[in-house]
């Protein structure tokens, strides 16, 4: 059922190294060592003595495969099912429309991949070759990586605690034969957990270039974006603002707009100002964009005149803007 | 064979059935039928008693959706006191990391095996007392609280049983497939599944569109040969309802989310699902 298949070194322990108790307060923490749960773990003493802890020997690995990519874009919400994928394929697709420009995805969200079927890819494969994995191309200039073209079948579940996610993602990023990107946007899953923060610690050497931060209006979701926005900041990445999705849906009949999910707090334009950030943008919902996304479309191309296309043209223009691009 | 002494054996010893919403896929509507399920557990008789788990702990919405707001647990000499949405008759006991946080906005970022911790604790030292239904609502994904959960039940394994939730796009069906391999491969009995927010139907014209594809979920549950619950269009109503929830003061339960949701459309439609699931339990 642990489908994927093993790679050649194992995955690489990190922060809490595999054989941990269950309370181990992790290797980097001032409890290392010193906490009730230590008692008895083999790696007690090593934790307790000050000596500095050897880096991740993955880390200069990951520093070295980074320096061919320009720019690092995070795509982060802390809930789920806001829109994270299908905006990450859109900010792809919208920056491989240039074919001088080199993009690549990388999803991180090892339980739940979405990422190939929404770029219509969910049938290929990874392939090894001597400079590390191949990534799949959806065009030319369109690379991308997935646990998802790692399984034998969709069905499969991956079912992995932190450390082994936490291996494969130091995996993508430093086995991966990236080549020169001009943009790495890297799709997280939700939550502020594992892959949040093993992504911010293999990136810190390279440079995070900021987090697009991806909302709906209703209040039980805005709760979950702001623990995220909080975590972002906790952890030193900059912010490049807040997009704000499903809001508001046009009756295909009666064109009559309304609000499926209400912003009965004030949806995203009250959480940009009370945490200081940007409000990129809003994008309507539009049935089209889920159709697109379970067909493995791209719904800019597709649907040019839609509003949520020019609302998603106008937010990527800003953040390349931000960007300096 | 798991140890029936355990301390997570002994505190659920009062509890009869223990139901774990599941998905896969975030967003999809767990928390909105966890919350669902449990008041209509609560309604179902007027003495059944039923929990209210919230394992979600980086993201945290049962207390939002059942008015619950601002609220903080107490220690008792038996162990923390849940916090009950039904004000004194307390037969609603909602638990949730969400009751743990000082302000709201505090992100919990922690790696599995400090969820795996509190996952336990919520276990053990909750003082659920005599429950009739413990509703456990789960965060997206098959990893760290999926396995935990699995884990520390493994002596109350008999009274477990699953209910997995779906939206019915392509992508969301995916994950839900990947949900079930899951369960499957931890032998976790399925009651069935849900569609949610199957359809929406336009309050001006009436016109229902599909805003999310339909019909998804069914056809996956024949395939599989699962039990289909039932589908659940998008409610506004029951948005509102579950996310309007004002932050109340401490002490204070915000009043009538029993019998405001109890006129909702969806409760109808949800009264049926419960009637399905129930008659498996026996």
């Amino acid at each position: 059922m642990i489908a994927v298949p093993s790679p050649e070194e194992g995955p690489n322990p990190l922060s809490v190294p595999a054989n941990t108790p269950e309370h181990c307060p992790g290797t980097e923490s001032e409890l290392a060592g010193k906490s009730d749960a230590c008692n008895g773990c083999a790696n007690q003493e090593i934790c307790a003595s000050n000596i500095p802890k050897d880096p991740d020997p993955s880390l200069p690995l990951i520093t070295e495969r980074m320096t061919s990519v320009k720019r690092k874009i995070l795509v982060l919400s802390g809930k789920g099912g806001v829109g994270k994928s299908t905006f990450t394929a859109q900010l792809g697709w919208a920056f491989a429309a240039d074919d001088r420009t080199q993009v690549g995805i990388m999803d991180v969200d090892i339980c739940g991949p979405s990422i190939p079927t929404i770029l219509g890819i969910a049938n290929e494969q990874v392939h090894a070759s001597s400079s590390g994995w191949s990534p799949v191309f959806v065009q030319d200039n369109f690379a991308v990586m997935s646990v998802g073209f790692m399984l034998p079948s969709s069905r499969d579940a991956v079912m992995w605690r932190g450390p082994k996610k936490n291996g494969l993602i130091s995996q993508f990023l430093k086995d991966v034969d990236w080549g020169d990107l001009d943009y790495l946007v890297v799709d997280t899953p939700p939550g502020t957990s594992d892959e949040h923060l093993s992504i911010v610690q293999y990136l810190k050497d390279s440079g995070i270039d900021g987090a697009v931060v991806i909302t709906t209006p209703q209040e039980v979701a805005i709760q979950d974006v702001r623990r995220e926005i909080n975590f972002c900041r906790k952890v030193g990445i900059k912010m490049l603002g807040l997009v704000e999705n499903m809001s508001g849906f046009v009756c295909p009949r009666c064109k009559t707009e309304s609000q499926i999910f209400k912003p009965s707090t004030g949806g995203a334009k009250k959480l940009a100002e009370d945490m200081g950030i940007e409000l990129l943008g809003s994008v309507p919902l539009d049935p089209r964009i889920g159709k697109s996304a379970d067909y493995g479309v791209s719904f800019l191309d597709e649907y040019p005149d839609s509003p949520a296309t020019t609302a998603y043209l106008d937010i990527i223009d800003r953040i390349k803007e931000i960007l300096g691009d | 064979m798991a140890d029936q002494s355990s301390p997570v054996a002994r505190r659920l010893q009062t509890v009869k059935n223990i139901i774990i919403v599941l998905s896969g896929k975030g967003g999809v509507g767990k928390s909105s039928v966890s919350t669902q399920l449990a008041l209509n557990l609560h309604a179902s008789s007027p003495t059944a008693k039923v929990g209210i788990l919230d394992v979600d702990l980086t993201g945290p919405s049962i207390p939002r959706m059942l008015g619950l707001d601002g609220h903080g647990v107490h220690q008792s000499s038996s162990g923390w006191v849940p916090v009950y949405a039904d004000g004194p008759e307390a037969r609603l006991a909602c638990m949730s990391v969400g009751f743990l946080l000082k302000n709201k906005g505090d992100s919990v970022v922690w790696r599995g095996p400090k969820k795996n911790g509190m996952i336990r604790q919520f276990l053990s030292d909750v003082r659920w007392g005599e429950l009739d239904y413990l509703v456990i609502d789960t965060p997206p994904g098959t990893s760290d609280e999926h396995l935990s959960l699995l884990e520390h039940m493994a002596p109350v394994h008999s009274r477990l049983s699953a209910v997995i939730v779906t939206t019915p796009q392509a992508v969301a069906l995916m994950d839900a497939m990947k949900c079930l391999s899951f369960t499957r491969a931890v032998n976790l009995p399925i009651l069935g599944l849900i569609e949610n927010m199957s359809g929406y139907v336009c309050p001006c014209c009436g016109e229902i569109s599909n805003v999310f594809s339909t019909g998804g979920g069914e056809e996956m549950a024949r395939r599989e040969e699962l039990r289909f619950l039932g589908s659940l269009p998008v409610d506004t109503e029951l948005v509102t309802l579950l996310d309007a929830a004002e932050p109340e003061k401490e002490g204070s339960v915000r009043e009538g989310i029993l019998q405001q949701y109890s006129s909702t459309s969806s409760a109808k439609l949800f009264k049926k699902i419960v009637e399905r699931m129930v008659e498996q339990l026996g």
